[in-house]
């Protein structure tokens, strides 16, 4: 890779190792010597692995897929912020010239009763696909593709769906929040399709049902932090939970339905 | 499909009723604040104690009164089943957490500061409520402005109810800071053109009104207010 700082740093790394979801978990502190600056932090985790892989012993269970910040995968909590110290970046586009020589990092997996551990900073996050499966779609009628000029779309709305699309479901807004709310993901979904005439057909339903789906999976209660938001490595807006909690508001109150 | 049963049971639902309930608290303070400050006219209390037993014994203010305690009870209910919940939803919370980098200490404290408000209160209905209260089914005469002048100059006593009074008025300033714009949020009023204003509006609300509240009781103290 071109521009290379080339620096070299030592840090010291505690991590946190859990077996599985019932087993308790501790912390296991690992002395990285010689780290570059241009590694990633995942990059980092597996050049700790391989080490404790000669060494015979396990290596650090991580999530991890793209590595290039758009599949929502990587979900360390580092030193008390989901995804470490930069703002809009997942862990995989996280580097080491972000830490300092001597640093001590803190390494969590995503806390929340919703997203079990798996093994070590793994965690289950099939409670978003539940919530996806409850009514984050539309639902579409087979035929010849229609012309896209058909449906007209205004320029702000298409840009905020489309905002709102940008959500990657990578949880850091259930990590971040205080209470484990899981109401910006909910609502970047919802939004997405409300915005738009596509999503139309299902609207009411949609929000109701994926909220029902969302309080089931045990999720917390938004209070206003804003942490989520602050967080999200894709900027999602807090807009978004305003205009879900009107579409739930509407969908149970005012909708002319039983 | 879930119906409008499950609404006020829903997480959103509660929300609701915690954001509807705290701006309706909210308005409470304007009528509060607006006749507290007739204590400043400094005419020894003749027009607030007029509008004190004015607001005392008219039937709609009392009708009021009865809302006012639903709304607070029904605030303080769904803070406690939002607040257990949340508990439940991290049962292992975070060895280190950085709150500071993405929020601030009061909207993360909401609880604390409405626990802190709720003792206030407490203490607030037994020196002013209740003696009202009492004058009132009894038919009693009763001076208000004299009442209120007591607690707060009543020596050391004194000095100790005007600092938790001034206590009472920060947990409020902060409570509000952030509760003034998140209940509209909450109510998903939320606009480009207009969210901007209910905040700036929030936050001098939460300024100003709490502290035309403590300066009175460092009125009486100060001898400013008489």
């Amino acid at each position: 890779m071109a521009g290379s700082s080339g620096k070299n740093i030592n840090v010291t790394i505690k991590v946190w190792r859990q077996k599985n979801k019932n087993q308790k978990g501790q912390f296991e502190t690992h002395e990285m010597k010689g780290v570059s600056t241009d590694m990633s932090f995942l990059e980092m985790f597996d050049v700790l692995n391989e080490r404790l892989i000669t060494e015979g012993k396990d290596p650090v269970a991580f999530d991890h897929d793209c590595r290039e910040g758009i599949c929502g995968m990587c979900s360390m909590y580092i030193n008390g912020r989901p995804h470490g110290p930069k703002q809009g970046v997942t862990t995989c586009q996280l580097h080491m010239r972000s830490f300092k020589d001597g640093d001590i990092i803190v390494v969590e997996p995503w806390r929340s009763a919703a997203f079990p551990v798996i093994k070590d900073l793994a965690v289950d996050r099939s409670s978003f696909d539940r919530i996806m499966a409850a009514g984050g779609f539309v639902s579409v009628n087979t035929g010849n593709a229609k012309d896209a000029n058909n449906i007209l779309i205004p320029k702000d709305d298409a840009d905020e769906a489309f905002n709102a699309a940008a959500c990657i479901g990578c949880g850091a807004c259930v990590a971040a929040c205080k209470n484990a709310s899981a109401m910006l993901f909910v609502s970047a979904k919802v939004s997405q399709l409300a915005l738009l005439p596509q999503g139309q057909v299902e609207r009411e339903e949609r929000v109701l049902n994926m909220v029902k789906q969302m309080d089931a999976e045990g999720f917390g209660n938004c209070t206003n932090t804003g942490a989520c938001e602050a967080e999200c490595p894709k900027g999602i807006s807090l807009e978004n939970i305003a205009r879900m909690n009107r579409e739930y508001i509407h969908a149970s109150t005012i909708a002319n339905r039983k | 499909m879930s119906n409008s049963k499950g609404f006020l049971k829903s997480s959103i639902g509660r929300k609701f009723v915690m954001g509807l309930t705290g701006l309706f608290l909210v308005s409470f303070l304007v009528v509060h604040v607006s006749i507290n400050s007739l204590l400043f006219l400094c005419d020894g209390g003749e027009t607030f104690n007029a509008a004190a037993d004015f607001m005392a014994h008219n039937p709609v203010i009392r009708f009021l009164e009865i809302g006012l305690f639903i709304g607070l009870i029904a605030h303080i209910v769904q803070a406690l089943v939002l607040t257990l919940a949340n508990k439940k939803a991290r049962p292992q919370g975070y060895a280190q957490v950085n709150g500071a980098a993405n929020s601030t200490w009061y909207s993360r404290s909401m609880g604390l500061l409405g626990t802190l408000l709720l003792l206030f209160l407490v203490m607030h209905l037994y020196h002013f409520w209740w003696p009202t209260k009492v004058a009132v089914f009894t038919h009693n005469e009763h001076n208000t402005f004299e009442e209120i002048k007591a607690v707060f100059t009543d020596g050391t006593m004194g000095v100790i109810s005007v600092v938790l009074y001034v206590v009472g008025c920060l947990s409020l300033s902060y409570h509000l800071l952030h509760g003034f714009q998140s209940g509209f949020q909450t109510l998903g009023l939320n606009h480009k053109k207009y969210t901007p204003v209910i905040k700036k509006i929030g936050i001098i609300f939460s300024i100003i009104v709490p502290l035309v509240f403590a300066l009175m009781p460092i009125g009486f103290m100060a001898g400013f207010i008489h």
